[in-house]
């Protein structure tokens, strides 16, 4: 059998603002992949030990409350501190644009605002596992 | 959701000719309802004026809740904002007082909405993000200084710690020598859409719900200008629900508190002439218009016949609308002042009491100073140019209106008894009903764009190719955070901590009784105990809510 | 993605990894064993010596019947007497697209960051009797890192989900009061398979009733010599009843243990595994045979114009693949 491409889906911090995490979780879905969605209210700890037992390849997170330039470092340090540096970090949010390449200069992936076609985000999971 | 055929052919990156897209689509409201080509007397045979829309001010109030609607008075230009420290939104608040706002509305940050002081560890790289931290009645005393709490009124988006922050304002007002009894404004307070929708929680939703009705009755008494719940559509709509789902959840979320009112011994004409009502304006122009005015006609019909409600007041449907955030984009953000200012308008022809217009920059960051005031602008350009507001309810009589009128009420009833048969709102919520429902909508919605059913300007047509931003988005400093975990740290141990503590532990002994709470929060916010300590002693005592799993 | 194409070697030293303890040595193994990738069967093959030590308990019920947050809280328990616990929760996968939404984790955050606790999220990849295909070889895993209890959640999609009666030494059946007028309907499919009867949510009307109907229809029904089937009731989010669950399945443990019932079910559980590697081996060597499907495809054009039958191109298909050629077979098997 194909190996599945495994997503976790996780919106971590207080909002509670699930619309774009659930599209996404579904779409990805319906492209063919396997999506753990781990729900609200999420801590970094909680987004990378659930990464680490479900062994996904990618994770993605959904941050609208501002909290992204403390969330996503976070979760990164930790990712390296568990040994989990080949999984891929990305996202969405409302996140300015130099908070996004601030962002990817550090080693998150690419993060995708507000009205982006869920196939470009698949597409880019896909482009990304691959390699 | 009627299917739709061709569209979905179209070669990706090409467009066709605009003449032969318009004969392949389907013509559908922005809800995925159908739409004739042309709407004759027979589409509205059974109206009946008296009946079904009577004049303005007289039931059942279709046409508006006022007799001389914004002839007498302009709606009221309430912009939300709120960021940063209580120091930083203060100075706003002075910025948009002074650019002819009428009235303020409060945006709190997360740890707030979730009842978490700024120096708990779950607040950390929150603390004034999304709106202003307030941890204390030391944090609101700096956020209204030097505003007069009897000249203005204020509306305060909290839900889930709603009677904390209305007692830190009533404290305020103490302290300027307010009595409540003067205060104005609205608390949103409207549990039951945090559940179906927003997800800010706190307590689980039967003690929310008593916590809900002790507010009501304190206010009767007390604060008898307040607006104790803004029965809020705005962000199951948000959330990606219909038109038709904004108007039927929002009701019977409005429905199941006036039941809960009752059953907790209060009349009816008590409390619920304080209801008002806050909707979303989304893109679809007449959709959102008969939904108003659907919603006017049935609240006041259900009020009458059902409830029994005797004071005419208690049958109006005052409503605060907001452009919907969901409808903009991120690409080519100045599109957005335009489709703000069609909701707008919308919001105005559906007579609305209050209106907040969105900036067009908030898919970005919180507004700057100028796309705020551009949004604030677009209101006034309604309000004084464009004459929408010379006449009352302008569209009545439109066979297409009138017709989308009747057609969402009958939707909306058909939703309130499938909601019945689950055995009403909370049981209903338990069992993951609106949020499946609401969640599906959502992603119907993101299909139709996807395969370009539903056609958004600069997102899947009319695309740039350099999509390069140049419009200033708002920082925030991150040091605020820093000030303001210091402020609490310093209040924490400068206060009488006996005072805290004695005032906490008498709150405890309520919230384990029946007796109202609020006047124990109002002690403790008193003696400067702090939202996260108040929230924690009836954490202690209620629980915290644990939502079903739904998609 | 590099971590996931192990070398064979590789493999080998997961096995001693997971051995000592590494959690990330068991998520990559459940991995690979649930990708089915060419290791899979060899690392099945270095685990098996040290499972047989795990007690596993089923969770089934159909859907919207609580059986997360049971687990969740079964857990907390378990965990409360320093027991150790693998959770399998089991989603459907979409026939449509392949993809699965796996939400258990949702109700199961109080144990996601203990230590003691290893969650995974499985999708059925097309297997139909409520588990995934590999979903025992996972606990084989998790029985192996040490794990005391392993717990498995079904699909629960109502009916069919026989699977767990193997996978477990005890299956617990979940239901809700509004069931009790539809386990009638649901006898033939729930009532022979549980060890024990949960009624969740039981703070709602008709939680009396449900267990009378429910004890009624297993009067009826129940044959297990020596055990009375016990239906419960709890209400898992509150966690009342949920000490009972656990004290009942222990003495479900040593009934199975007294009767020499545990090593009959586990021998059974061994059955159906190798009966089960067959019929996948042969299965695969047919239909991952690119000659086959085009062969099929003519063929069925033929007979439906009236040329062969089913039959006769079924015997095509099984002497191409050798089915009748013993050496050519063994062969085909490495």
């Amino acid at each position: 059998m194909a190996q599945k491409i495994r997503v976790l889906v996780a919106k971590p911090g207080l909002d509670g603002h699930d619309r774009g995490a659930k599209v996404i979780a579904a779409a990805l879905r319906d492209a063919g992949m396997e999506v753990i969605y781990t729900g609200l209210h999420q801590t970094p700890e909680m987004v990378v030990e659930a990464a680490l037992q479900e062994d996904v390849d990618v994770i993605g997170l959904s941050i609208l409350s501002g909290a992204h330039m403390t969330v996503f470092p976070r979760v990164m340090s930790l990712l390296n501190e568990k040994g989990l540096d080949n999984v891929l970090l990305t996202g969405g949010g409302i996140i300015p644009q130099k908070d996004m390449d601030a962002l990817e200069r550090m080693g998150v992936g690419k993060l995708f605002g507000p009205g982006t076609p869920t196939t470009e985000i698949i597409e880019y999971i896909r482009s990304s596992v691959a390699h | 959701m009627s299917k739709s055929v061709g569209a979905s052919c179209k070669p990706k990156g090409m467009r066709l000719k605009i003449e032969s897209k318009r004969k392949e689509r389907q013509f559908n409201t922005i809800s995925g309802e159908p739409v004739k080509d042309i709407y004759t007397p027979k589409d509205v045979g059974e109206l009946d004026y008296d009946r079904d829309l009577g004049q303005p001010g007289k039931f059942p109030y279709t046409r508006g809740v006022y007799d001389t609607m914004y002839r007498g008075q302009l709606w009221t230009m309430r912009q939300f904002s709120g960021f940063a420290s209580a120091k930083e939104s203060n100075e706003r608040y002075h910025y948009l007082l002074n650019h002819g706002q009428t009235g303020l509305s409060v945006a709190f940050d997360m740890p707030t909405i979730m009842g978490y002081d700024s120096d708990h560890p779950r607040s950390q790289g929150e603390v004034g993000r999304c709106g202003v931290a307030i941890s204390s009645l030391a944090d609101m005393e700096v956020l209204f200084d030097g505003i007069p709490l009897d000249k203005v009124s204020t509306s305060m988006t909290i839900n889930g710690p709603a009677a904390m922050l209305w007692a830190f304002y009533i404290c305020v007002g103490e302290k300027q020598g307010v009595p409540s009894r003067e205060l104005r404004g609205t608390i949103q307070n409207d549990i039951l859409k945090e559940y179906i929708a927003q997800k800010s929680w706190i307590f689980p939703p039967q003690p929310s719900m008593r916590i809900i009705t002790d507010i009501m009755a304190y206010a009767a008494d007390h604060v008898p200008k307040w607006n104790t719940i803004s029965i809020s559509g705005y962000h199951i709509r948000e959330a990606g629900s219909t038109a038709a789902q904004e108007l039927a959840f929002t009701l019977a979320d409005g429905f199941a508190y006036v039941e809960a009112g009752m059953a907790a011994g209060m009349d009816v004409d008590v409390f619920a002439p304080r209801l008002s009502f806050f909707f979303n304006s989304h893109l679809d122009f007449f959709e959102e218009i008969a939904k108003y005015r659907a919603a006017r006609r049935i609240w006041a019909k259900r009020m009458k016949e059902k409830y029994k409600a005797k004071d005419p007041r208690s049958l109006l449907m005052r409503f605060h609308t907001q452009t919907a955030g969901c409808s903009l984009t991120a690409q080519q953000p100045e599109n957005n002042i335009v489709r703000t200012a069609f909701e707008a308008l919308a919001a105005v022809l559906g007579g609305t009491q209050s209106l907040h217009t969105n900036s067009m920059d908030e898919t970005h960051a919180l507004p700057s100073a100028k796309a705020a005031k551009i949004a604030l602008r677009t209101q006034q350009i309604i309000a004084y140019e464009s004459g929408a507001a010379n006449t009352i309810d302008p569209l009545a009589g439109s066979y297409f209106v009138e017709s989308l009128t009747n057609k969402l009420e009958a939707q909306a009833e058909e939703y309130f008894e499938k909601i019945e048969a689950l055995g009403g709102v909370v049981k209903a919520i338990e069992k993951g009903f609106f949020q499946r429902e609401i969640a599906n909508a959502a992603y119907r919605y993101q299909k139709n764009i996807e395969e370009s059913k539903q056609i958004i300007v600069g997102v899947n047509d009319f695309v740039e190719g350099d999509e390069s931003i140049d419009i200033p988005i708002l920082s925030i400093d991150s040091e605020i955070e820093e000030e303001q975990v210091k402020r609490v740290k310093k209040l924490k141990s400068e206060r009488d901590n006996g005072a805290v503590k004695a005032t906490l532990e008498e709150l405890r002994r309520a919230a384990e009784s029946t007796d109202n709470v609020i006047p124990c929060i109002l002690n403790a916010t008193r003696a400067y105990a702090t939202l996260g300590e108040i929230c924690d002693v009836l954490r202690g005592v209620f629980g915290l809510y644990r939502e079903p799993p739904i998609f | 993605m590099d971590s996931r194409n192990l070398k064979s070697g590789k493999s080998k030293e997961l096995v001693s990894k997971l051995l000592e303890g590494d959690r990330l040595a068991a998520a990559r193994l459940i991995s690979i064993i649930e990708d089915d990738s060419v290791e899979s069967s060899d690392i099945v093959r270095e685990i098996f010596p040290h499972t047989g030590r795990a007690y596993r308990i089923g969770v089934t019920g159909p859907p919207g019947v609580g059986k997360s947050t049971l687990v969740d809280r079964l857990t907390v328990t378990l965990r409360g007497e320093g027991v150790t616990v693998g959770i399998i929760a089991v989603d459907p996968t979409s026939p449509f697209s392949g993809g699965a939404l796996l939400g258990d984790r949702v109700r199961m955050t109080d144990i996601g960051m203990d230590d003691g606790v290893f969650i995974r999220s499985m999708a059925t990849r097309g297997n139909l009797g409520g588990l995934a295909k590999t979903t025992s070889d996972v606990a084989d895993v998790f029985d192996a890192f040490g794990k005391d209890v392993i717990l498995f959640e079904t699909v629960g999609v109502g009916q069919s989900e026989l699977d767990i009666v193997e996978a477990a030494d005890t299956t617990v059946v979940v239901l809700v009061p509004e069931s009790g007028d539809s386990v009638q309907a649901m006898k033939a499919g729930l009532m022979e398979i549980a060890d024990i009867f949960v009624v969740n949510k039981a703070d709602r009307e008709g939680a009396d009733n449900a267990v009378r109907e429910i004890e009624v229809i297993l009067d009826m029904t129940s044959d297990q010599e020596g055990w009375t089937v016990p239906v419960l009731k709890t209400v898992a989010h509150e966690g009342d009843g949920v000490d009972a669950l656990r004290r009942i399945i222990d003495q479900h443990y040593r009934y199975l243990a007294s009767k020499e019932k545990l090593a009959e079910k586990r021998r059974k559980r061994v059955r159906a595994a190798t009966v089960g590697i067959v019929q996948e081996k042969l299965h695969s060597r047919v239909w991952n045979d690119p000659r086959i499907e085009e062969f099929l495809k003519k063929r069925v054009d033929e007979i439906t114009t009236g040329n062969g039958t089913p039959h006769s191109a079924a015997e095509e298909i099984l002497h191409m693949v050798g089915f009748y050629n013993h050496s050519e077979c063994m062969k085909g098997e490495q």
